[in-house]
């Protein structure tokens, strides 16, 4: 039966281990006391808080207003008081501009919340507004404004929207229960994405692990001629925006374009789904599926969490931490974040929450390379990373730069497959960082 | 409440079970039946000869590691590796101590003096056979018969100096005069088939140097088996032109290779005063590794014509 199924060039096959919780149907997370919602939760300018310490807030109220155009407001998850203004720990690092909010517990809805009406009625122009008054950005992890994405240039032409249902991270599952569960909403989403964007090609494309959530979505965009549910093969990134478009369209992204230049535009499932709730209830985007799990948690869910929930509120609902814990990652393991702490806040890239004993981190010194190639045949891009790795060790800005090392979507794939352990993608991200900062450089002068 | 020791380093958090030291094991599983064959045939001689080499090339690694203040890195293997696949490529009368000689030449300036692991241009056991080659021709060349223990020629001698050719059967099963690894085909495939399964090397550097060979004896009027199953051609394409850190890293750069190998081999047997030609061609090509990687770089997802 699993005929075409669509892929790319290169990639790897990490255990999965999402048995754990693929199977286990979605749960509202309990709603902690304290809510701590940093103003910056996209990619892009933070955002000015509108509420002052004391003030009364309501649920689904905006907090925090963008400055700038690639921006997104956020909102409070609760109903409460404003406790404070302040610096608070990121999941994505760094000390970020927070408004915490003492939840009153009664959940009192904003009057500003009401339905925005029917989709056929509603123009592309209010279909992009509601995205931004949303503040909906990219849930899979990028965290980019959804509505910027769809404001492309007038000569780039857009024709095609892709939602990404690959989750081709190992371990989360959180986009898998989404499409199980709220395949309405997945399929109402990426209506409301095609009539923003006037296109008359839509693809939902989910690998091919999950025939429950492929059925689910069939079913749900059964007679919708434009919208095409497409079986991926599982390998990872299949998820990766670049690597989506060439297994739906067989385009390629030009190097150093956006997805936009090749015509298409990517979003996560997840977005499509708060796109469709907010256009039906105008509730923002304040709660999200997180995926809770690893060898480190007792019991692991996915749950509907609050935005702002701490991490230490969400695990001990999930029956708190096993011993000898090595590692809390926000996201996959592949490129998921490492927390230095469980105070950190769920915020709207958090697909997950992974927790990791210490004896499965494999940490073991780096070796030689033995020049076996893996990590070529592994980069989906194209990359020689043991080349990169290479130039980078020594410094060597200018051949790194010759060998594409630019075009790296830091997917992990090289260092995961490297049997010397060493670390690629590190030095590869640091000598990429170094080569933009100094073309920037270059720019200005 | 114990989160003291999180660690935090960057992604990807976890990593394949694959190891350097499991590829390695796994080249030495794969040598085994070749070497158990060479013991069959030469008896206890071939077991001290391929003992020899083991111990001589750990030791000189270990040694060398020592003296110049390195970590000693014996347990990945690969000395191991180093020692096994230059004794199977010396004849069965070889005395011993020229075997250890070969082998710390094959460690010290095939391996050490680049730095170690992962940074020699050449395949060290060939160095340290080229060596031998040079420093002890006679030795390198008098050959022992399996049947009788008398001295014999290889096939390839017998038919480049006599015109005197091997039946297939008996090159197949490794009842012929040769060094002691290069006479079984039929276990030195399984090895390597066994490498292939295992994903620890790529069908195309054998594929394409052995398929050069057949092709290029053929249009030249020789008989294409008889240069597949002769000499140490099974051993070179499955177990040393395919050794990781001397050939190419790119897929057209290891095809690549190939051919030029098959290409030299042909060249050195038909036209050499030498009846073998696969250490050679393989030392050769090794030169021509990071040429070749050079400019057989992958193309790039959505490269950009310029
Ligand atoms: S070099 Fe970059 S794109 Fe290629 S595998 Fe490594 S992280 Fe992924
Ligand atoms: S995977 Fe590791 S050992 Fe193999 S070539 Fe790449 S960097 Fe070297």
């Amino acid at each position: 039966m699993p005929m075409n199924l669509l892929t790319f060039k290169g990639g790897v096959h990490p255990p999965q281990n999402k048995h754990r919780t693929e199977g286990m149907p979605l749960n509202k997370a309990k709603v902690p006391g304290l809510i701590v919602i940093p103003l910056q939760q996209h990619i892009g300018a933070p955002c000015e808080p509108i509420v002052n310490v004391g003030e009364e807030v309501k649920l689904g109220q905006k907090i925090g207003e963008p400055k700038g155009f690639v921006s997104a407001p956020v909102h409070s998850s609760v109903s409460g008081k404003v406790a404070a203004i302040e610096k608070r720990v990121h999941p994505g690092g760094g000390m970020v501009m927070s408004v915490v909010i003492e939840s009153d517990g009664l959940d009192t809805i904003d009057e500003s919340i009401k339905p925005q009406g029917k989709l056929e009625d509603l123009t592309a122009d209010q279909i992009k507004n509601i995205m931004r008054q949303a503040g909906l950005v990219g849930m899979g992890g990028a965290t980019f404004p959804a509505q910027v994405k769809f404001s492309p240039p007038p000569d780039k032409k857009i024709d095609t929207i892709i939602l990404n249902g690959a989750e081709c991270e190992p371990y989360l599952t959180s986009d898998h229960r989404l499409m199980v569960e709220k395949s309405e909403d997945v399929v109402n989403g990426i209506k409301a994405m095609m009539k923003a964007v006037n296109v008359d090609k839509g693809y939902i494309a989910i690998e091919e692990n999950k025939p429950d959530a492929i059925k689910a979505v069939t079913q749900a965009a059964k007679g919708e001629e434009n919208i095409k549910v497409v079986t991926l093969r599982a390998k990872y990134p299949q998820g990766a925006e670049k690597q989506l478009i060439k297994a739906c369209t067989g385009r390629e992204v030009p190097s150093g374009g956006l997805p936009m230049d090749s015509g298409v535009i990517v979003n996560n499932v997840g977005t499509a789904a708060a796109l469709a709730c907010a256009i039906e209830t105008g509730m923002p985007l304040v709660e999200r599926i997180v995926t809770i799990t690893g060898s480190g948690i007792k019991e692991p869910q996915n749950l509907l969490v609050r935005i702002g929930t701490p991490f230490a509120d969400v695990i001990e609902q999930c029956g708190g931490l096993e011993e000898n814990i090595g590692k809390i990652i926000q996201g996959g393991p592949m490129m998921g974040i490492a927390q230095y702490t469980i105070e950190v806040p769920v915020i709207k890239g958090t697909s997950g929450i992974l927790i990791l004993k210490e004896e499965d981190l494999g940490l073991t010194p780096e070796l030689p390379c033995i020049k076996c190639g893996k990590c070529v045949d592994a980069c989906p891009i194209g990359l020689m990373p043991t080349k990169l790795d290479g130039f980078a060790s020594k410094g060597m800005r200018r051949e790194a730069e010759e060998y594409n090392a630019v075009d790296c979507i830091e997917c992990g794939s090289c260092s995961f497959v490297c049997p010397a352990k060493r670390p690629l993608v590190e030095r590869i991200r640091l000598i990429k960082a170094d080569i933009l900062a100094e073309r920037r450089k270059a720019k200005q002068a | 409440m114990g989160y003291g020791n999180l660690v935090v380093s960057s992604s990807p958090h976890i990593r394949s079970e694959e190891t350097v030291q499991r590829i390695m094991i796994d080249v030495i599983i794969a040598l085994l039946p070749a070497t158990a064959a060479s013991v069959y045939f030469f008896g206890m001689r071939a077991l001290a000869i391929t003992l020899t080499g083991i111990i001589a090339a750990v030791a000189a690694e270990a040694a060398i590691q020592k003296i110049r203040n390195k970590p000693v890195t014996i347990n990945d293997g690969s000395a191991v590796i180093t020692g096994l696949l230059l004794a199977l490529t010396l004849s069965p009368a070889m005395p011993l101590w020229m075997v250890a000689v070969g082998a710390v030449v094959a460690i010290g300036i095939g391996k050490q003096v680049y730095g170690g692991l992962g940074s020699n241009p050449f395949n060290p056991a060939l160095v340290g056979r080229a060596f031998l080659v040079v420093t002890f021709p006679v030795h390198m060349t008098t050959w022992v018969s399996p049947v009788d223990g008398v001295t014999s020629a290889t096939p390839l001698g017998l038919l480049k100096m006599e015109g005197i050719k091997t039946g297939y059967m008996e090159l197949f099963i490794g009842n012929v005069g040769g060094s002691l690894g290069e006479t079984s085909a039929l276990l030195l495939i399984l090895g390597g088939l066994y490498l292939l399964y295992r994903g620890i090397i790529d069908w195309r550097i054998p594929a394409f140097y052995l398929g050069t060979v057949a092709v290029m004896t053929m249009v030249l009027g020789g008989d294409p088996i008889f240069h597949l199953f002769s000499g140490g051609l099974m051993l070179g394409a499955f177990f040393m032109a395919t050794d990781m850190v001397t050939t190419p890293v790119t897929k057209m750069g290891k095809i690549i290779f190939g051919v030029g190998a098959g290409i030299l081999v042909v060249i050195i047997r038909l036209y050499g005063g030498y009846p073998e030609g696969v250490l050679f061609s393989i030392l050769l090509m090794n030169t021509f590794t990071p040429i070749i990687e050079k400019y057989t770089r992958p193309k790039i997802y959505g490269e950009v014509k310029r």
